[in-house]
């Protein structure tokens, strides 16, 4: 092992990892372990498995599938369940955001991809999403006129509303929530949506047909249903509260007892 | 699940109250029995509302049991692949996670419980006794495994309660005040399990007998 020093004073890390390899969706797929070595504390997590990548490619074996894009916390696209846990242990952060300084030098760590009916493995640690694209299909929009912008201030918006709309509006998609959840459910997902139009004017009109519809369309896609054990929001890298979820449940059951 | 859940745990408040008569003597207990049975004759025949609430809470257990069975199932197929790593729990939710098997065990604790109160099968004065020898008799300190065994089924109904009764509000869609709901949560199944334990630890210690 090299003593290199980094910028943070750990020397490099060896690693053994323990990923889930799965040629396409009809492959039945296995757990395959890798060494990693000299991997330096400030790397990224992804940054990590580009170097397994780099040299898997160059022994000629297939690199690792995983999916990522903006590599800085906002796109939604990363993501691994780490030695158990969605995003791994570090709280209110993706994957591609969490570092290997967070990781002891000769650990073995797992990596694995979401897990759930609905997000069935494309390749490797890459699922299909498109479930939750239908779910924001159903409802999770509002139905304006697209002309030129409105004037700023044309609607006034309560200044807790704006920021609780906008911490709701804070959910990139990531789907941590349902691989996290015990019942595989994609209720904070949903629940993040509907509070974030449900809470603004412009999303008063279609409020109640809204959440009917994305709920609907939820249950639909095959996600179980929720027991409010708190998974989710643990795991979340935007710490969506559970309180978006009772205002979903709200909003529904105003339109089952219509 | 949230619906059956309240109509489990307003009986729950009742009969914990009505237990608590047994604090108040031989009598007052034997009445308020003898009142359950005969609550409103001659204008209604007895047992009319004893037969109510035990066709309501007959009720309300299955379908409890019956979402909680759907429940599991659905999320049994939404993860058909479980995780290789051990799923590490990030929310602490130590009550969360008896829910299922707990609600078993409390199932089994009513079983019980009728056989040996209501019925007065497993009861050492059997079911001619008036209610309150069977009470006194059933946690005579000589059978004090049963005491230990009410004690253990209370602790799991509290465990179930707790995240019981924030999960029906949740359900049930009142959003805003998660700590106050989470808080208030605790304290009703706190002030339950207190009020319930309260009466074999009396008679096990032989402050009622
Ligand atoms: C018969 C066996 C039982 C089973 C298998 C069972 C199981 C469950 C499950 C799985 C939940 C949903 C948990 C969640 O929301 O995360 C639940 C909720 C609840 N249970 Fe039970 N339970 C049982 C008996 C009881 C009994 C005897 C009572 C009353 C003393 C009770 C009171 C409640 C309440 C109040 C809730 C909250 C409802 C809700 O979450 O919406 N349960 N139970
Ligand atoms: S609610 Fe959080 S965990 Fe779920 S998809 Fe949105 S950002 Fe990801
Ligand atoms: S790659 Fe965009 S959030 Fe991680």
């Amino acid at each position: 092992m090299s003593e290199r020093a980094t910028s943070t004073g750990k020397a490099g890390m060896n690693l053994t990892l323990k990923i889930w390899r799965q040629n396409g969706s009809s492959d039945r797929g296995r757990m395959v372990t890798y060494e990693v070595k000299d991997v330096s504390p400030d790397m990224s997590f992804l940054e990590m498995l580009d170097v397994l990548n780099e040299r898997l490619t160059l022994e000629g074996d297939d690199p690792v599938a995983f999916d990522h894009d903006c590599r800085e916390g906002i796109c939604g696209m990363c993501g691994m369940v780490i030695n158990g846990v969605a995003h791994g242990e570090q709280r209110a952060t993706t994957t591609c955001q969490l570092h290997m300084r967070h990781f002891e030098d000769g650990a073995t760590v797992t990596i694995e991809p979401w897990r759930a009916a609905p997000f069935p493995v494309v390749k490797d640690l890459v699922v299909d999403r498109s479930a939750f694209d239908r779910i924001i299909q159903a409802g999770g929009f509002i139905s304006v006129p697209a002309g030129s912008a409105p004037d700023a201030h044309a609607v006034p918006v309560p200044k807790d509303d704006a920021d609780a709309a906008f911490d709701a509006a804070t959910c990139i998609g990531c789907g941590a929530c349902v691989a996290a959840c015990p019942n595989g459910s994609a209720s904070l997902f949903t629940a993040a949506k509907i509070t974030h139009l449900g809470l603004l004017p412009q999303g008063q009109p279609e409020r109640a047909s809204r959440a009917k519809a994305m709920v609907e369309q939820m249950d639909a896609e095959g996600f179980g249903g929720c027991t409010n054990t708190g998974e989710c929001t643990a795991v979340c890298p935007k710490g969506i509260p559970l309180d978006a979820i009772a205002r979903m449940n709200a909003d529904y059951l105003k339109t089952a007892s219509k | 699940m949230a619906v059956t859940g309240a109509v489990l745990v307003l009986f729950l408040v009742g009969h914990m109250l009505g237990n608590l008569k047994a604090f108040l003597g031989a009598d007052s207990f034997n009445h308020y029995a003898e009142w359950l049975r005969t609550v409103g004759s001659p204008a209604l025949p007895n047992r009319t509302l004893l037969t109510i609430a035990e066709i309501g809470l007959v009720v309300a257990v299955v379908l409890h049991m019956w979402s909680a069975v759907s429940l599991a199932r659905r999320a049994a197929k939404a993860r058909p692949v479980k995780y290789a790593a051990r799923v590490k729990p990030q929310a602490g939710g130590y009550a969360t996670r008896t829910m299922r098997y707990g609600g078993v065990i409390i199932l089994l604790f009513v079983i019980w419980h009728l056989l040996d109160l209501t019925f007065g099968v497993v009861n050492p004065k059997g079911g001619q006794a008036t209610p309150y020898d069977r009470l006194v008799a059933g946690f005579a300190p000589d059978r004090w495994w049963v005491t230990v065994f009410y004690l253990v089924a209370m602790a799991m109904i509290g465990l179930h309660l707790r995240h019981g009764l924030w999960s029906a509000l949740q359900t049930l869609g009142l959003a805003g005040r998660y700590k106050a709901l989470k808080a208030g949560s605790t304290a009703v199944s706190a002030v339950l399990v207190v009020g319930f334990i309260a009466i074999p630890l009396a008679v096990m210690i032989g402050v009622v007998k």
